[in-house]
């Protein structure tokens, strides 16, 4: 089993989105969506690295909402201050020491902070222990780190127990 | 098609529209790079939702099952948007690219460009 389907997970996906794709359960597209869902995970299974899987899916996908609401949110805050006679920004750059060690949930937590109220993730340090944002218009550096860190991170923490 | 589906349709295109334009709006306004990029990871985003949201009622509506192909590009530019950006801003301080005088903690951004 481990030898064939390295991936299982990944395999799933791999197919799911191949018929989705082709919007189709046909025989032909079944065959060769199971052929890309093997072969893929095969040839690409020595380039990952390992890391930690979601442990509580359920809340998993509510970090998902929440982000998605966060979203919109920020989509009207961000159209409000575009559509102002006079911009006036106060353009910062913030860096927020990181708990959360490992790659994926340090990517997943960047991503989040990108898509979220006038901050975008810029860099990381090499060591993982720092985050370095940009934010558009800043009020209260301290209060907008503890915001990230209780409203993204700590779920985040929780998910993947890391 | 009813006029109330219609007009759901016609609204989420509208809105979508709505925040692609803001967002190229904030394109040509924002003062420097670093602010530039806000624009179309949030704007474009969302505009690019509503867009397709109304694409995945109408053909689905048409095609009388559910058309996911508007779903997995929605998926896709989720996934894939935070991360053009961040790369995006990454080389902008690898290459020292300015910013502006007012931006505030400019010893963090320096600290990073110092580590790599």
């Amino acid at each position: 089993m481990r030898t064939w389907l390295p991936l299982p997970y990944t395999s799933l996906l791999l197919l799911l989105v191949w018929l989705l794709l082709n919007q189709t359960v046909a025989p032909g597209h079944l065959l060769l969506g199971s052929v890309l869902a093997v072969m893929i995970p095969l040839l690409t299974k020595h380039l990952r690295n390992p890391q930690p899987a979601i442990r509580h899916p359920l809340k998993a996908l509510m970090f998902l909402f929440r982000v998605l609401w966060d979203i919109l949110v920020a989509n009207m805050e961000v159209a409000q201050l575009m559509l102002r006679p006079q911009l006036k920004l106060r353009p910062a750059f913030v860096e927020v020491p990181l708990d959360i060690t490992r790659d994926f949930p340090i990517t997943v937590l960047a991503s989040t902070i990108s898509l979220t109220p006038g901050t975008l993730s810029a860099d990381v340090s090499a060591d993982r222990s720092r985050l370095l944002l940009h934010v558009l218009d800043l009020e209260d550096e301290a209060q907008l780190i503890a915001t990230i860190k209780h409203r993204y991170e700590t779920p985040l923490r929780e998910i993947f127990e890391c | 098609m009813p006029f109330w589906f219609e007009l759901i349709v016609s609204l989420l295109l509208l809105g979508g529209g709505t925040f692609i334009l803001l967002g190229s709006l904030g394109l040509v306004r924002m003062p420097d790079f670093y602010t530039r990029m806000h624009a179309p990871t949030k704007a474009t985003t969302l505009g690019m939702w509503g867009l397709l949201i109304g694409a995945l009622l109408l053909s689905s509506w048409n095609s009388g099952v559910l058309s996911m192909n508007q779903l997995l590009i929605a998926v896709f530019l989720l996934l894939t948007t935070p991360v053009s950006t961040h790369m995006l801003a990454k080389s902008a301080l690898h290459h020292r690219l300015e910013w502006e005088d007012n931006t505030q903690g400019q010893e963090y951004a320096k600290r990073f460009m110092d580590d790599h």
